[in-house]
């Protein structure tokens, strides 16, 4: 593989519990202005040739916003007129792993990915639940929170887990947050604050689960060529993975992630990663529930089958730990489904490029951005993302 | 640009309006066995799975996860994209850019759609423009906007009522050769002229069916090429544009908005195949092209693509008609599949056009067969103003 791909530029609302004096045209303008502000990028359309942002990918699912197309009438606010546009539904790590992709197949230069979402204009578990199969699962009345609740029990009783154990990852994700401007405000909980919180569906609590979010973030992707041109700043995409798993949960050893496992192997296959626990500097991970935290950190190798527990016990994933998790506070901490792997890519972007502010991790290298599309982490996309350009791709 | 590609397999189901025997898992799986055969392949070959409907239609949100079953993404790459109409030529699109990477051996790309478990008109009137202005109140719908591209042809004298019933009857004849279609019978001029109007000149017979079906295809990159196929088509280029939405225009369908561009829905079907032609050195597309496949929701449209891609001059589509130009024996074949007007299952609509290319090239169209393809274009439209452009060659 001869040619590179980078991030030179993101952006984000913040994220809200409820923000009712945006539409979501108005969230995507907010994030497309920025980068073009940051960037100076043109759209295609507005040049005759040379440097321009050459292709859109945008990052939604229908039901969100209760229309087919859904895409549709937010093209004039992410500049998608007289331009190549794709939608990707599913989690932003995928819109990003696609954006990487089609640089990498030498067709595109400038690639600005988008995505909003407004959780707190419709019902999650009404929508989720549609992810099921029609047949046996969906009557049932399962939605991603239920089937969490399964894998969860699962988790603590093939490993001995314990609720103060997912409650360790709230309490460190929120705290993490403090410091991420994007972050709604909300006040430090302790992790007797999350055992005793409302139980939603054992054993995840209210503060085990990720909140309803709305917002919008924005990340732009070049090829080395262009990115010469764009910053001095890139952070490059050195390794890409993704993988399916079963559907039905009694298909699956749901305390094991198969998928995560192979799609991190694919990732650091790519991006020449030999020992991920020692070179992996920092880690974004898919914290949708508390307990996915613990489960996706071993899924992707950063620490032994079953000893998630142990790893959060540690401190080690605390923000001046060995491998700080979650440095911007995780979805746990309200960013919106959907958006939320985009975001969790601009904050390890922001990482590496040593402008996270007042939660900066010092001296971070390389970084692993992990997402997960439906029902207990049916679908996985991993990204590494490395300061330096690296010589394997 | 990394490494060529090629499709290396095909497969569909057969279509119909409604198929309660199978579930969307079960009819998306006799596509990709379908694919597999036709590659010489097996699942285990497989190395990524793209999939790609309309999720509100059959009302399933991320329903690649439930397919994971049926579409074979089990532990494989993947992801799902969609764009209206145009959903299928989207995931080839996506399909050839990952290809083209080189990371991958095999990647299978899916379109599908049940619409006889949904109402695909009730989620379609959800996809206007503005929430504040539009929804619901103006009565558009895909047959209107039609009609304006319709009543837009014959002011210019570009086609008549009579010959648009005659290529009606061409897609009729080509579609019986094809085993695959959906509506298979033979049809007249006049049952075509005479067929209820949906909005004049605009009639039932000039209409896209609702159908149910699935399309699957299989790319390679030149490298797996050689071990996979010694009969690959090659995919020598692929462009996938967006026209642009006309928000507060009240009742008009921002597809047939005049803008100094023209129609937007037709200007974009026109830049994909201008920047094909452009990109590939073609000056005479009638000429240099064998086969085209077109994204014919109407027999109006197709028609008016003859006019955006260059087939002929502008207005002078009712010539092609005169010439018998665009049939089967003609000298520039247009959908010998039957087109959409034949089968519209709309995710698998837009891939079935690159589909049906890809067969032509391959010489596998058997009974509609284009003799001695080498070249051969796929054009589609859909989602209001997406449209994709994808050049198949025999031979790069």
């Amino acid at each position: 593989m001869s040619r590179k791909v980078a991030i030179v530029a993101v952006a984000q609302t913040k994220y809200e519990a409820s923000n009712t004096n945006q539409s979501n045209s108005e969230l995507l303008w907010e994030v497309t202005k920025k980068i073009l502000e940051q960037t100076n990028l043109k759209f295609e359309n507005q040049v005759n040739s040379g440097l321009c942002i050459d292709k859109i990918i945008h990052c939604s699912e229908d039901f969100w916003q209760g229309r087919t197309i859904s895409d549709l009438t937010l093209h004039p606010e992410m500049g998608g007129y007289a331009m190549d546009v794709i939608k990707v539904a599913a989690d932003g790590t995928q819109a990003v792993y696609h954006a990487a992709m089609s640089i990498l197949s030498g067709h595109h230069d400038v690639i600005l990915i988008t995505a909003q979402r407004k959780e707190s204009e419709t019902v999650r578990s009404s929508i989720e639940n549609n992810a099921f199969d029609p047949i046996y699962l969906r009557p049932l009345g399962f939605d991603f929170l239920t089937a969490a609740a399964l894998q969860a029990t699962r988790y603590m009783h093939t490993y001995g887990l314990t609720e103060e154990h997912f409650a360790r990852v709230a309490v460190k994700n929120r705290s993490n947050a403090k410091n991420n401007p994007y972050a709604r405000r909300e006040k430090a909980i302790t992790i007797n604050d999350v055992l005793r919180s409302k139980m939603l569906a054992y054993p995840i609590k209210q503060l085990d689960a990720k909140p309803v979010a709305d917002g919008a973030c924005a990340i732009v992707v070049a090829s080395e060529e262009a990115v010469k041109k764009l910053t001095d700043k890139p952070v490059w995409i050195t390794g890409l993975g993704n993988c399916y798993d079963a559907h039905y949960p009694g298909d699956r050893e749901l305390s094991h992630s198969e998928a995560l496992s192979l799609a991190s192997k694919k990732a650091y296959k790519m991006a020449g990663i030999k020992n991920p626990r020692k070179e992996i500097d920092l880690a974004e991970i898919a914290d949708e529930y508390s307990y996915q935290e613990l489960l996706w950190t071993e899924g992707l190798g950063l620490c032994d089958e079953g000893k998630g527990g142990e790893l959060i016990e540690s401190g080690s994933t605390e923000i001046d730990g060995k491998l700080p998790v979650n440095t911007a506070g995780g979805l746990l901490s309200g960013l919106p489904s959907g958006v939320a792997g985009m975001a969790q890519t601009a904050e390890a972007f922001l990482q590496l490029q040593g402008n996270a502010g007042a939660r900066q991790v010092n001296g971070a290298q390389i970084a692993l951005v992990q997402g997960t599309t439906g029902p207990c982490g049916q679908s996985h996309c991993v990204i590494i993302l490395n300061r330096r350009k690296g010589e394997i791709l | 640009m990394s490494e060529r590609i090629a499709i290396v397999g095909v497969g569909q189901t057969y279509f119909k309006s409604r198929r309660p025997e199978v579930s969307e898992l079960e009819m998306v799986n006799e596509a990709v066995m379908a694919a597999l055969e036709n590659a010489h392949l097996t699942i285990k070959d497989i190395d990524a799975v793209v999939v790609g409907n309309m999720e509100l239609f059959e009302g399933d949100y991320q329903v690649d996860m439930w397919l994971a079953g049926g579409s074979g993404a089990y532990l494989k790459s993947g992801f799902k994209v969609q764009t209206g109409g145009s959903t299928g030529s989207s995931v080839c699109c996506t399909v050839f850019d990952l290809a083209a990477t080189g990371e991958f051996k095999t990647i299978l790309g899916i379109g599908f759609e049940k619409q006889d478990e949904g109402s695909s008109q009730a989620s379609l009137r959800s996809i206007h423009e503005d929430v504040f202005f539009d929804v619901g109140s103006s009565g558009k719908s895909a047959a209107t906007a039609v009609q304006s591209v319709a009543l837009d042809m014959m002011h210019r004298k570009s086609i008549t009522e009579e010959q648009v019933a005659i290529v009606r009857v061409k897609q009729a004849e080509n579609a019986m050769r094809n085993p695959n279609a959906h509506l298979r019978r033979k049809l007249t001029v006049e049952e075509v002229m005479n067929s209820p109007k949906l909005a004049w000149p605009l009639r039932v017979f000039h209409m896209c069916p609702t159908s149910v079906g699935a399309c699957a295809i299989i790319v390679a990159p030149e490298s797996q090429v050689k071990k996979i196929s010694n009969n690959p088509a090659w995919v020598a280029d692929w462009t996938n544009i967006h026209g642009a939405i006309q928000p507060f225009y009240g009742s008009i369908t921002p597809s047939t908005v005049s803008t100094p561009l023209g129609p937007m829905w037709a200007w974009s079907v026109e830049q994909a195949a201008n920047r094909i032609y452009k990109r590939n050195g073609i000056t005479n597309p009638r000429k240099e092209l064998d086969v085209v496949e077109v994204y014919d929701m109407a027999t109006w449209a197709e028609i008016e693509w003859w006019e955006r891609i260059h087939l002929c001059e502008r207005n002078d589509a009712h010539k092609l008609v005169e010439e018998r130009a665009t049939w089967l024996d003609g000298d520039i074949p247009v959908n010998p599949s039957g087109g959409v007007t034949s089968t519209n299952a709309i995710g698998a609509s837009a891939m079935q056009r690159v589909a049906e290319v890809a067969i032509q090239v391959r010489g596998e169209g058997s009974e509609r067969q284009v003799p001695n393809v080498k070249m051969g274009l796929a054009v589609t439209a859909g989602g209001d103003m997406y449209s994709a452009g994808v050049l198949i060659k025999k031979s790069l």
